[in-house]
């Protein structure tokens, strides 16, 4: 029904835009990793000396394992968390549902930074946590671990995705027909094994799509660290922020990108594919 | 209930302790004063940063709009060589880490010589949020009633006349909510704007380069007014999706 004109017309300025403002960065991101830095010029020498230099110096292979280990802990305290919370509202919330789900949504829309801030504020040496364990007298001297740690990064960003991750579960949570779980039940089920064999698995697809999100988004993370992290919660995305700023090696920190980029794109891969099998089944 | 008091508690500290006289820090909060909100009031950095975000959001909400809505048209549409793909592709700056966005888009406007400033923060943003502007619009289009259209077509309006009058009035709703959505993401974003700014500091980044110098009230005097403004324009967004909602039903 629609003209040749009215396609072509629709569909050129996007796809120019988009080619130029998006592909083409990302595509020079990609050619700059071949490249080396001599005397503090970037020259075209196409090499893969900076993939070399990757995965032989120990130091990334850290960071990177470190980054994994954060982004993991992250993606698992937001499960917990998310998990039981949607649940909740799924099943057991009644009438007070839709205010505390509007209730979970708002967090989602306060700045990151001002969070970031906000944890700042409560966990520092001086902060409102120690200021209180003090006043309570459970501790007599500021305790220092808790900013400036792989912990306050992890704390920060599953207070940051915990809602995100919470959506896509209580989505799929809202789907199950509930006929399914009285049967289960009148079929003899215990309430965990109702669980277990039936709202687990069909909640599987919201699960895995949170749980990537809320992976995929603290792997690349740069402001956790630097709000709340201190030296020992550099992560991965830090290295490329230096490379590109002080270090000024622009083709080393384009190859650790690409590294990032590719770990993203495998990642949502591997979970698209599984998510099909698993609807499949 | 535990999680929701995991979810606020950072928020009620951030605004309890906009109001403390004694600064950031140390409990109880004592000496409740309103110090800290005239010291932001007089504070014209902040209120720079402010102006410069609000055009930046302004000017990323009518770009993405404009290329997202034709984008989400295409797609909903036309067919075309690498459809596939451009769908992917549009959506990536969702997907991936803001630091790869913002670096690709510094390595661009490196590469045609391009100086930093406020522009090119409104170039990574309007660009960056096409992908928020066509997946709500897309929504949006699969919901909407094609007969409208037809008959419209039919009854021998050209094309033109069609998408304004029977197209872009029927997706009025979900412009505005999309609109609002990319006008609140922009306002907060900093992983793209990190690596795009000049001089001319965005909010967030005003607010960034304080917190390295240290914190004081005023920083939470602030956040609680950005906060107060995103619950806002937030409920604001969610009449109008349930608005949209029920007029669907």
């Amino acid at each position: 029904m629609y003209s040749r004109a009215y396609k072509s017309l629709v569909s050129l300025p996007p796809l120019l835009w988009v080619g130029i403002f998006l592909l083409l960065p990302y595509a020079l991101m990609f050619v700059h990793s071949f490249w080396m830095v001599r005397d503090g010029f970037i020259v075209h020498h196409w090499n893969l000396d900076n993939y070399a230099a990757l995965f032989t110096k120990p130091v990334y292979l850290q960071v990177l394992l470190r980054t994994m280990r954060i982004a993991a802990s992250v993606t698992l305290c937001s499960l917990l968390l998310g998990y039981p919370l949607a649940y909740y509202l799924s099943f057991h919330a009644g009438t007070r549902k839709e205010l505390l789900y509007q209730l979970v949504i708002v967090p989602l829309w306060v700045s990151y930074l001002v969070r970031g801030y906000a944890w700042k504020t409560i966990l520092g040496s001086t902060g409102v946590l120690n200021g209180f364990l003090q006043y309570a007298h459970i501790t007599h001297a500021p305790v220092g671990f808790l900013l400036y740690s792989p912990f306050a990064v992890v704390l920060m960003l599953t207070h940051i995705y915990t809602p995100f991750v919470f959506l896509p579960i209580y989505a799929a949570l809202e789907t199950i027909p509930r006929p399914l779980l009285e049967a289960s039940q009148d079929l003899g089920a215990t309430p965990g094994k109702t669980f277990r064999r039936i709202i687990l698995p069909l909640s599987m697809p919201g699960l895995l799509a949170g749980a990537t999100f809320a992976f995929v988004l603290s792997l690349g993370d740069f402001l956790a660290p630097l709000l709340v992290g201190g030296a020992s919660g550099t992560m991965i995305a830090n290295v490329v922020q230096s490379l590109f700023g002080a270090a000024y090696d622009w083709p080393l920190g384009a190859a650790v990108s690409v590294c990032i980029l590719m770990l993203t794109l495998a990642l949502l891969f591997f979970t698209e594919t599984f998510e099909k099998r698993w609807s499949f089944k | 209930m535990f999680v929701f008091a995991f979810i606020y508690l950072p928020v009620v500290v951030l605004i309890a302790y906009s109001f403390n006289r004694d600064g950031v820090g140390g409990f109880p909060p004592r000496h409740f004063t309103l110090h800290w909100y005239g010291q932001l009031f007089g504070d014209s950095a902040i209120w720079d940063a402010v102006l410069n975000s609000l055009l930046v959001a302004a000017g990323s909400v009518a770009l993405a709009l404009t290329l997202g809505l034709l984008a989400a048209l295409a797609l909903d549409r036309a067919s075309f060589p690498g459809k596939a793909l451009f769908r992917r592709l549009v959506l990536l700056p969702l997907i991936l880490p803001g630091i790869i966005t913002g670096l690709s888009l510094l390595m661009f406007a490196v590469f045609v010589n391009a100086p930093l400033n406020l522009l090119t923060v409104f170039f990574g943003h309007g660009t960056a949020l096409i992908s928020v502007a066509t997946t709500e619009l897309f929504a949006g289009l699969q919901k909407l009633d094609r007969a409208q259209e037809e008959a419209s077509l039919d009854l021998g309006a050209t094309p033109w006349q069609t998408f304004w009058r029977i197209t872009l009035p029927n997706l009025k709703l979900s412009l505005i909510a999309a609109g609002l959505l990319i006008f609140t993401l922009s306002m907060d974003e900093i992983a793209v704007t990190f690596f795009l700014i000049g001089r001319d500091n965005t909010l967030p980044m005003e607010i960034w380069g304080r917190l390295r110098q240290g914190m004081t009230p005023e920083i939470n005097a602030i956040s609680t007014l950005i906060f107060v403004v995103s619950v806002a324009l937030i409920s604001i967004w969610y009449r109008l999706r349930t608005r949209t909602l029920r007029d669907v039903s």
